[in-house]
């Protein structure tokens, strides 16, 4: 048998995702694989002899490493024999600073710190990843590519990028001869704002360092690592080759951080039937080993392999944990693909935004994904609106700002203008006017016009070969008149000199200012300590450009039409029981001009009479002042109807029909939804109160069923109600109303009376 | 937080500190030297001494290991990128022997006095070969 529902669930997102049981034999398995070693260490002589039950003799590159650089053995004996829950529990303990947890987990085995982490719930892993992270500021780092490397595209999105608020910026290529160019719109681009960030540009090794070297790049990322000895091989490296080009990096002042992540070892097919994190556990230590100052991990490109597997998300954010309890750095994932659906992405996400990391994403796509070259794109351009609303939901520092449409299209074209300018001066293939206007305000590279690419990678190769550096760009930026991103270029530069950026979770911020894990350490120790969001930073957050300024709802031009009303006298009790009285709202017509959806109070009210007249029967209209609220609006009136019914009426719209003896919060018929009703409504309205009077069957007034209204118009009939209630008279009686008509109301002035004076 | 901290960054706090292998100074480097041209990328590197005392600040953040990793780097700074490409390449899974290992140590050693650096690379060899 069929369902119709089931069916139209099954196509949902989410279940475009693909889910599998745990196959611990293949590595396929998050946590606890049978196949996973127990805790344990032997040293002998100073000398570590066993390793999570595996002697020394049977040590593979990794144990090697880990054991000659990456555990304390003066504590291990120590700190291995500590209970594993309670260890655990030290982690969310506000009473434990930091550094002691730091320098405990620095003595224990791979095997150890997994089932330590693995003692946690998520909401644990949490609140541990909040206080174990190394710097205190969080912040964040942003994917840009595009399909076609247009370099005018590239530099105004990564102006962008950094006007958002970005710190760091990683590019890549589709053809790898295009780096040099990637790398110098990036650099031009992320410093042509009000900002600054580092930038990189994920190539192999060897290029990537050569890169870096001419001042093209200022960080590296790409140095992986893998927890099995085949993986990593095959991966064409060992622990000793990565350390070793860490310190290259580091003896020419570039910042590095490596790469590593749960479920890469399963997808080589060198899991040796382990888990995913006690292999991950074996990469963070490495990569402490190595001594790099961080790492990026949380599966990254693998992501939709663990995310298919029971605890997939959890398994990830321990992954992230425990990079921060090797003391390292964290760029925390969220950059590739995880899945089709929002509400899973943005759950997953939460893991890492709501604790806050030292970089949240690794990568978040700052362009449409479409542009997207690393494969990622989790979260893109087109979501920055939604990460903002998050930050300001929970009063999160996620990193970002909302930023106006014209800031952004100021600094696209600036930066766009800068690379054609640098374009120029260095004789590179040129970049038109056509491409700066387009850079400007393209979707996507789709819409870039082509480029000449044999010419782009001709100069591009060349670039290299010729020895042109960074130096260049500055001398060419300043020669074209832009000083400003010229010293900003050069500041970086400079930076090398100090090597301030080579410390732990070091961020750059504008002057250039150096922020890292020495000048600005997480020193959270519960509620009251660490981060928290400046006043200044908090309405930063706040200001979002779609925020109206509520003092203005209801204020609009068409809302200030002249006035249709007046009033008379006092409202007497009618005794004609062919009077239907329509009983309005003290701000009605008045203080207040249209309904929610903006409908002129003066087309609401002859709608009503027209009905009631269409039925033969006499409208009378009131003013009630004493209350607010329509049920007892449409009560009071219907106490003054000479039919005993009436129609009472927000100046929002909202409508009942009441009768005399009725309580007042009873009806004969209520429409509480005002953004449902039009004109013809109201008509329909005042027939219906017509044919109560008259005693005739009546067909209640159809209305649409709407659930997104509410939604759509809390704000507006809060506001609108707010200023009805700021209009009532507690003591005051209803008033008679003259009003204008409709057709005569622009013309002669004439004013219809419902009752004979 | 101890002295040495203190001083960090170095490139607000102690720029006086700061020299390149060259010889130029921090202040020497502005956007005029660029234009001038008396100034190069060979000016805008981090020298041997800068790392040391980040190396310094590391470890008194109780971070030992980046430490080592910023010394292996200071001795590295003399040492061409030919050379420092040849080693890597050296190290990466099947490229060499022990005995090449060695001598390649024995080079970093006795020309750029590079005695971490080779000492990391003999604990390599060692490691590659058990």
């Amino acid at each position: 048998m069929k369902s119709e529902r089931l069916d139209l669930s099954s196509r949902r997102a989410i279940n475009q995702d693909s889910f599998i049981q745990e196959w611990p034999e293949t590595g396929l398995i998050l946590f606890d694989s049978p196949f996973d070693p127990k805790p344990g260490i032997r040293i002998s002589r100073g000398r570590l002899c066993e390793l999570d039950g595996k002697p020394e003799a049977e040590f593979d590159l990794i144990d090697r490493f880990i054991a000659r650089y990456a555990i304390d053995l003066t504590r291990a004996e120590e700190a291995m024999a500590l209970d594993s829950t309670e260890v655990a529990r030290r982690l969310i303990d506000i009473g434990v600073p930091r550094q002691e947890l730091v320098d405990l987990f620095g003595a224990l085995t791979p095997a150890k710190i997994v089932e330590v982490v693995n003692r946690l719930n998520t909401v644990e892993m949490m609140m541990a990843l909040q206080k174990m992270r190394a710097r205190r500021t969080p912040s964040n780092q942003a994917h840009v590519t595009n399909r076609k490397e247009n370099p005018a595209l590239l530099a105004a999105d990564a102006a962008e990028a950094v006007e958002r608020g970005f710190s760091e910026l990683e590019t890549t290529v589709g053809v790898s001869r295009y780096a040099p160019f990637n790398a110098l719109a990036l650099l031009i681009g992320s410093q042509t704002g009000r900002g600054t960030a580092l930038t990189q540009c994920a190539v192999e090794e060897a290029l990537s360092l050569k890169l870096a070297l001419a001042g093209l790049t200022t960080y590296a990322e790409t140095l992986s690592v893998y927890g099995t000895q085949k993986a990593f091989h095959d991966g064409d490296d060992t622990p000793w080759s990565k350390a070793f080009l860490a310190s290259a990096y580091a003896s020419r002042g570039i910042k590095v951080r490596f790469t590593s992540g749960t479920g890469s070892e399963a997808l080589m097919g060198h899991a040796e039937s382990k888990s995913m994190l006690y292999l991950e556990a074996r990469c963070l230590m490495a990569i402490k080993g190595a001594g790099s100052q961080g790492v990026q991990n949380g599966s990254i490109s693998c992501i939709a392999l663990p995310e298919s597997l029971p605890g997939g998300v959890r398994g990830v954010l321990a992954e992230n944990l425990i990079a921060t309890l090797m003391d390292l750095e964290l760029a925390s994932g969220n950059d590739a693909l995880a899945s089709h659906s929002s509400i899973r992405k943005s759950a997953k996400l939460m893991l890492q935004f709501l604790p806050g990391t030292d970089y949240i994403f690794s990568g978040y796509s700052s362009m449409p994904k479409e542009d997207n070259l690393f494969g990622g794109g989790n979260f893109d351009a087109h979501d920055l609106d939604d990460y903002n609303v998050l930050q300001r939901d929970m009063q999160v520092d996620g990193g970002l700002r909302p930023v106006s449409d014209e800031a952004v299209l100021k600094v696209r074209r600036r930066a766009a203008q800068a690379v054609q300018a640098v374009f120029r001066q260095l004789e590179l293939p040129p970049v038109s006017d056509a491409e700066v206007e387009a850079a400007t305000r393209v979707e996507s590279s789709a819409d870039m016009p082509e480029r000449d690419v044999v010419g782009d990678l001709e100069a591009a190769g060349r670039f290299l070969e010729e020895g042109r550096s960074g130096l260049d760009v500055i001398r060419a930026l300043a020669r074209e008149g832009f000083d400003d991103i010229a010293r900003k270029v050069l500041a970086l530069q400079k930076l090398r000199l100090s090597g301030d950026h080579l410390q732990t979770s070091a961020m750059v911020l504008p002057g250039p200012r150096v922020v890292s894990a020495v000048n600005d350490p997480n020193d959270y120790r519960g509620p009251g300590s660490g981060y928290s969001l400046s006043p200044e930073r908090r309405q930063e957050i706040a200001s979002l450009n779609q925020a109206l300024d509520p003092r203005e709802i209801g204020r609009e031009p068409a809302a200030r039409s002249g006035g249709f009303l007046r009033e008379t006298g006092e409202a007497c009790a009618g005794t004609d029981p062919r009077e239907i009285v329509i009983a309005l709202g003290p701000a009605f017509g008045t203080a207040l001009r249209a309904t929610l959806l903006g409908i002129p109070h003066q087309e609401v009210l002859q709608a009503m009479i027209d009905g009631i007249r269409a039925e033969g029967l006499r409208p009378r209209v009131v003013k009630v002042y004493a209350t607010s609220d329509c049920g007892f609006i449409g009560h009071r009136g219907a106490q003054l109807s000479g039919s005993g019914i009436a129609i009472g009426i927000q100046s929002k719209g909202t409508t009942i029909i009441h009768q005399r003896d009725l309580e007042p919060l009873n009806n004969l018929e209520l429409f509480p939804q005002a953004p449902n009703l039009d004109l013809s409504s109201y008509r329909t309205i005042g027939q219906n109160a017509a044919k109560y009077a008259k005693g005739e069957p009546v067909t209640p007034v159809p209305t649409r069923i709407d659930n997104t209204a509410r939604l759509k118009y809390i704000v507006r009939t809060t506001v609108l109600h707010l200023h009805e209630t700021r209009q009532v008279v507690k003591d005051r009686n209803p008033r008679e109303l003259d009003w204008s008509p409709m057709q005569a109301a622009a013309g002669s002035g004439a004013v219809e009376k419902a009752l004979p004076a | 937080m101890s002295n040495v901290t203190d001083n960090y960054p170095l490139s607000e706090k102690r720029p006086d500190r700061l020299t390149t292998p060259t010889g130029a100074s921090w202040k020497d480097i502005d956007l005029q030297s660029v234009l001038d041209g008396t100034l190069g990328m060979s000016d805008l590197r981090i020298a041997p001494e800068t790392l040391e005392l980040q190396a310094q600040i590391a470890e008194s953040a109780g971070r030992s290991q980046l430490a080592e990793n910023l010394r292996r780097a200071a001795e590295l700074v003399k040492v061409p990128e030919e050379k420092i490409l040849e080693v890597y390449q050296a190290l990466r899974p099947g490229r060499s022997t022990s005995g090449e290992l060695e001598s390649l140590a024995d080079e970093l050693e006795s020309q750029y006095r590079a005695g971490r650096c080779a000492r990391f690379l003999r604990e390599a060899a060692r490691a590659y070969q058990a």
